[in-house]
């Protein structure tokens, strides 16, 4: 009985193996989680892209108590498109100041791009080295950052907010960070 | 002809010893031992928008910002060891291409040594008892046995 049990154990390796490989597929491989979260957001001060509507900013704005939005988008970027509408929705709810970060552009290029696709952003810093984006620890826009009232990020997200993900995943955080306080 | 064919020959053999980088000349450092340390780094450093490939190999921009950035850190006066923490301060021990070992990637390293061991376990256990099973198997007939042996040669048996 004993040693037939023992012949049913390279079976049971196998399926657990199975498992844990099937559960393994259904991630995404580019989504690479932040170094960041739960650390102070980096310091820096951005300028406004030149000529916008809005301001730059810098790490103090992020630290007034409130939760905030960091949204690192670029006039180069396809899917920063398709996810501008969710933004400008966000930032008219007006529950969180929203901040645009201009990564790797030119301010002609941003400008003409806010213009078509609307600017609703708080402030827009214009990163156009791409440094402050290293910081942020950026390898792919979009990218959206949470961060609450003391200016810790609490949560990123890769890749375009489109669908439903603003309020089934984005809304419900920016809630329940600010419940929580800080 | 013959000649041409030769060369090319030649050549396309040679081809592939002249390793492909993406670093552009306007990036390389004047100081080669410096240039030779950033290289060294960008090797183990990896691009996070390819991710198989090393940002010494990668043209994507990141890559090439983040081969700029060694560059700067080393020039400033870091260790090869401070430039590699910065980078990974911010993104996170994943853009290591060898992962660090450590309390949560024990598995992956000693893992394959553990499961190795096993089998050679496991084998010299299986070894063992056939070896120590075979000798019971040539145990001498006892009298009655041999009698009855005999009895069955003799062919009276029914």
């Amino acid at each position: 009985m004993k040693s037939r049990l023992l012949y049913l154990l390279p079976l049971g390796l196998f399926l657990v193996l199975a498992l844990y490989f099937a559960v393994g597929l259904t991630k995404d491989p580019k989504i690479i989680p932040s170094a960041l979260i739960d650390k102070p957001a980096p310091e820096f001060t951005l300028p406004p892209v030149a000529g916008g509507k809005t301001p730059g900013f810098a790490t103090a704005d992020l630290k007034k108590g409130r939760v905030s939005v960091v949204n690192v988008f670029a006039s180069w970027c396809v899917p920063c498109r398709a996810e501008h509408p969710e933004i400008n929705k966000l930032a008219k709810m007006g529950i969180v100041p929203v901040y645009g970060l201009n990564y790797k552009d030119t301010p002609q290029a941003a400008r003409a791009w806010l213009d078509k696709l609307g600017d609703n952003y708080t402030a827009t810093g214009a990163d156009e080295s791409g440094r402050v984006g290293i910081d942020w620890g950026v390898y792919g826009v979009p990218e959206t950052f949470i961060v609450d009232g003391t200016g810790r990020i609490r949560f990123k997200h890769v890749g375009p907010i489109v669908g439903d993900k603003l309020e089934k995943e984005i809304l419900p955080l920016i809630r329940s960070i600010q419940e929580t306080g800080k | 002809m013959i000649r041409a064919v030769v060369l090319a020959a030649l050549l396309l053999a040679v081809l592939p010893l002249s390793p492909a980088h993406a670093v552009n000349p306007d990036e390389m450092l004047a100081d080669p031992a410096l240039e030779h340390r950033a290289r060294v780094i960008s090797r183990d450093l990896r691009c996070l928008v390819c991710q198989n490939q090393s940002i010494d190999d990668s043209d994507a921009g990141l890559a090439k910002d983040l081969r700029v950035l060694v560059r700067e850190r080393l020039k400033a006066g870091d260790s090869n060891e401070q430039v590699i923490d910065y980078v990974v301060a911010r993104y996170g021990d994943f853009v290591l291409l060898k992962p660090p070992v450590k309390g949560s990637t024990l598995v992956l390293w000693i893992g394959p040594a553990v499961v190795a061991l096993f089998g050679i376990l496991a084998l010299t256990l299986f070894y063992r008892r056939r070896r120590a099973a075979s000798p019971v198997a040539a145990k001498p007939l006892s009298p009655e046995e041999r009698a009855r042996l005999n009895k069955l040669l003799e062919g009276d048996a029914p």
